[in-house]
């Protein structure tokens, strides 16, 4: 009986254990479970990134299509060179988007927003979106303001 | 002077010896051929180290991720954001707080009484009556404990950030009024399952090895008298702890550090 009662909360110990990753994973962390083919790469160069980090995400009209998966400095333009994920799902964004970097809410983190384009093709893996807006810096609309104040 | 020196020198050659001692110990015990009926072994020291020690992780872990979300709420309702209490809480669970003070806990909790029993094992001459018998103390009585060890306390660890994740939202959401949608949402947004949770696993692991491998090796070299077992715990405890957070910061500065 004794061990029989050892045997069963052990049990019981090695389950919740698991259980509570199963939770970390699924509730916790989001994880769904798209695998790597489900989604295609889609590259925009912008001046100025102003914070924007990988892992950021990637919406249209507000609805999350994918992430950034990998940001660098193209050593021609001297421009950033941001690569997107997005979901296979997504197959119908017109090539002459403009993807445009914006913030979520006043403090939150930075994201790319894509605005459609009209045009009949669509996006597909390794396309490069060429109209881009870059990230609003506050800053520097605050020192153009001033001393376009002072000129006056 | 010389004297001094010498002494100086001796000390530190044994510092070196006891390293080497606790590799072989750890090598001898867990290479080879476990020891008969090593399961039912591993399962009684599951039990004793791993399920005895739910109670205290289930309750500081609640009790730190409420502290967490009511601190977390303070600060961040100046700012306005106040949803991003479940990123705050979650990340700082899964990453820091849910290895490191499981692992702490459980050299207090856990390791103290590996060190205790192993000692007195050793005062008792039960060890050495085992060889007497033909039966390898190494294999019969630290394998399992140090397998024991290592298995709880990764699951101890996510056990913890689960409730502690769940204190967070009791504070959060139930008392203090933050819209569970985007408690969850902003979560789910900034917590990535490999960058964050794994990582925080892997922590847990080095964590539990180090743990267990100090509190049943400070045991297995204590000196056989009560005074040694008394100092062999207290140097468990002790050294447990600060393995533990020296190792926390090499394994951030290498995880999340872009080192």
């Amino acid at each position: 009986m004794r061990t029989r009662l050892v045997e069963f909360s052990v049990g019981g110990f090695m389950v919740a254990g698991f259980a509570a990753l199963v939770m970390l994973a699924f509730q916790v962390s989001g994880l769904t479970l798209k695998s790597a083919e489900d989604v295609y790469h889609v590259y925009a160069q912008f001046d100025d990134l102003g914070g924007l980090s990988v892992r950021g995400k990637v919406s249209v009209a507000g609805v999350t299509v994918g992430k950034i998966s990998d940001i660098r400095l193209d050593s021609k333009s001297y421009n950033a060179l941001v690569e997107m994920e997005i979901y296979r799902s997504v197959n119908e964004l017109p090539k002459d988007s403009i993807a445009s970097i914006q913030t979520a809410g006043l403090l939150g983190e930075k994201y790319i927003s894509i605005s459609p384009g009209a045009e009949e093709e669509f996006l597909k893996e390794g396309d490069t979106l060429f109209d881009t807006q870059s990230a609003l810096n506050i800053e520097k609309l605050i020192s153009n303001f001033a001393s376009s104040k002072l000129g006056q | 002077m010389f004297d001094w020196i010498s002494q100086w020198g001796r000390s530190g050659l044994d510092a070196i010896s006891v390293i080497g001692r606790s590799g072989i110990f750890l090598f001898r015990s867990l290479l080879g051929r476990p020891a008969t009926g090593f399961f039912g072994l591993l399962i009684k020291q599951l039990y004793s180290v791993g399920v005895l020690s739910l109670l205290i992780i289930i309750v500081s872990g609640l009790f730190i991720g409420m502290v967490l979300g009511l601190q977390g709420y303070n600060i961040l309702v100046d700012y306005g954001s106040e949803q991003a209490i479940g990123q705050m809480v979650a990340l700082t669970l899964v990453r820091e707080l849910g290895p490191v003070v499981t692992a702490l806990l459980f050299a207090g909790r856990a390791g103290s009484a590996l060190t205790a029993e192993i000692g007195l094992m050793k005062a008792t001459e039960q060890l050495s009556s085992m060889e007497m018998i033909g039966v390898d103390p190494l294999r019969r009585v630290v394998a399992p404990r140090l397998v024991a060890g290592f298995i709880s306390m990764p699951l101890l660890a996510m056990i913890f950030s689960v409730v502690g994740v769940w204190g967070g939202l009791l504070v959060g959401v139930d008392w203090l009024g933050v819209y569970d949608g985007s408690f969850w949402a902003n979560m789910q947004q900034s917590v990535d399952f490999r960058e964050d949770v794994l990582n925080g696993i892997i922590k847990s692991c080095v964590f539990g090895f180090v743990c267990t491998w100090i509190a049943v090796f400070q045991g297995y070299d204590s000196a056989p008298t009560s005074e040694g077992i008394s100092i062999a715990t207290t140097k468990t405890v002790v050294y447990s702890s600060l393995a533990v957070l020296g190792l926390d910061f090499i394994l951030t500065a290498v995880m999340f550090g872009n080192l």
